[in-house]
């Protein structure tokens, strides 16, 4: 479904990616890495939001690499922001109209409230006034309204209660099942191994290593060298 | 003063306020919510004026020179925006140094083509004379209609921000330039489309402005200061500060103007300084 082959990205002297190479299928797949790895950089590169200096970005075939952000969302991949970043002077029901293209697609604003309950009792409350886990999950619904191919979500799983990850866990293991594409974009390994059953390990600008999620929970020097932590959601 | 003087000064304060509405509404929605400084936008007040006046000297019909003068600055004002601006997203100096050149180049322009003498548009029979009014017996009509037009013009921007997709989508933009693109949002043309309503608005300003007053070079200029004066004082980005702070700007202009019209002039920046002092944002505005 998407192909990355061989990229960089330099942010100003930084050599930030150096060489990714990085196919996503059907599977889920999680991209797993410490803190300045190059992750969200990776994202970014995706949608378009960074330009990346060399390298090529195929999705369903197509060369992706150079087009604008808008027309990567339109050709159907959605970015679930780190930070969320919702849009502070929309209610959560402005958050959805704005992105919903009509009722004969798989995702609608009825589906959404469906699956997320929450986001339909505070359906008139602005972004700036929900909770971490209630905007994480209007970032999500938001996403989804696009009906993309494949959802890229970078750290969805940040700053949450412990209780709020797990129904996020289920969310994303729903959404695998129908599916949809997901590059989930992680730093707590329980999660990343609990929604995919493949993960991607980043290290300083490259991908150091791709293994069944199984392989990585039960190999601790691995987890150390890559992750400098052990395994737990 | 008498009660009837202070009843005239209010109305006249009011309707140049509701004027003042119209144009810096539409300098409130390019420069308070797409960030886009325009220092052209008193030329687009200019270019609705001249170019309405030639379709109204044509067909001596003041409702097209209305709708001429409305087509005119937004055809304009897109093109400024996908030809200089667009280009320029984010860098205000850059932007303000290109719209300030530009509006040099069009005011010489109009000059050449139109002269530099005074026009004024004479609004339609249904809007000329006096309409009787309480207290000081009548009023002139068309300055009544200016009150109206200005509600309207508030009332369809309240809508467009508040109940279309193009107004969530200006208002996330406004937060989030480069989220709303990640959400498949062509925000290039929203800022065209934004541009184009706000230029729409200062022609609209310049044909009603140039049947209540006479327009010539220069009045571009008193109408760029205005705007700017009324957005700081009403706060950036927000329709309802614009209001206020146009309200304001025309009251003080009137009844400085009635009170010591030697110093009227300074009465207008005195209460920006004041504004800026104690609450920078301007009366409705977000802290940033």
């Amino acid at each position: 479904m998407l192909e990355i082959k061989d990229v960089h990205f330099h942010y100003g002297q930084a050599h930030v990616l150096q060489g990714v190479d990085l196919a996503i299928g059907d599977e889920p797949l999680a991209l797993i890495g410490r803190n300045g790895m190059g992750k969200t950089t990776l994202c970014h590169s995706i949608m378009g939001m960074a330009r990346i200096s060399r390298g090529s970005i195929r999705f369903q075939g197509t060369e992706i690499q150079g087009r604008r952000p808008d027309h990567i969302a339109r050709s159907g991949i959605a970015l679930v922001p780190q930070g969320r970043r919702v849009f502070p002077s929309l209610t959560v029901d402005e958050h959805l109209r704005l992105v919903a293209k009509g009722r004969n697609r798989p995702w609608t604003i009825e589906r959404v409230y469906e699956t997320f309950p929450r986001l339909a009792e505070r359906k008139r409350n602005g972004g700036a006034q929900l909770s971490g886990g209630e905007q994480q999950m209007l970032a999500i619904a938001r996403a989804l309204l696009t009906n993309p191919r494949l959802v890229i979500m970078d750290e969805p799983s940040e700053g949450l209660a412990p209780v709020i990850v797990d129904h996020l866990c289920i969310v994303l293991r729903d959404l695998a099942k129908s599916g949809m594409g997901i590059l989930l974009v992680e730093q707590n390994l329980g999660v990343a191994t609990t929604v995919c059953d493949r993960v991607a390990v980043m290290v300083t600008g490259r991908i150091a290593a791709t293994m069944p999620s199984q392989d990585l929970l039960e190999d601790e020097t691995a987890q150390r060298r890559w992750l400098g932590v052990s395994a737990h959601a | 003063m008498t009660f009837e003087m202070f009843v005239t000064v209010m109305m006249n304060g009011l309707t140049l306020g509701a004027l003042y509405f119209i144009v810096a509404s539409g300098f409130s929605l390019i420069f308070g919510l797409m960030r886009t400084v325009n220092m052209a936008h008193g030329t687009l007040y200019l270019i609705g004026a001249y170019l309405g006046y030639s379709v109204y000297d044509l067909t001596e019909n003041w409702y097209y020179a209305i709708a001429a003068g409305m087509t005119a600055a937004a055809v304009f004002g897109a093109i400024m925006q996908v030809t200089l601006l667009g280009w320029m997203q984010g860098q205000e100096l850059r932007q303000a140094l290109v719209t300030i050149g530009l509006s040099i180049i069009v005011a010489d322009q109009l000059l050449a083509h139109y002269g530099g003498l005074s026009l004024q548009f004479f609004p339609p029979d249904a809007l000329f004379g006096a309409t009787a009014f309480p207290i000081i017996e009548r009023y002139p009509t068309f300055r009544l209609f200016q009150i109206g037009a200005a509600v309207a013009v508030g009332v369809a921007l309240w809508l467009i921000l508040n109940r279309t997709k193009l107004g969530l989508m200006i208002r996330a933009g406004v937060d989030d330039r480069e989220m709303l693109a990640a959400m498949g949002v062509r925000v290039s043309l929203v800022a065209v489309v934004v541009f184009a309503l706000g230029a729409a608005l200062a022609g609209l300003g310049g044909v009603i402005g140039g049947s209540a007053q006479p327009f010539s070079q220069g009045t571009d200029v008193r109408f760029l200061l205005t705007s700017l004066v009324v957005v700081i004082v009403g706060g950036m980005g927000s329709i309802g500060g614009t209001a206020i702070g146009a309200i304001i700007v025309g009251m003080a202009e009137q009844w400085g103007q009635a009170l010591f019209p030697t110093y009227s002039v300074i009465v207008t920046f005195v209460i920006m300084a004041a504004v800026l002092a104690v609450r920078p944002q301007g009366i409705m505005g977000r802290p940033s």
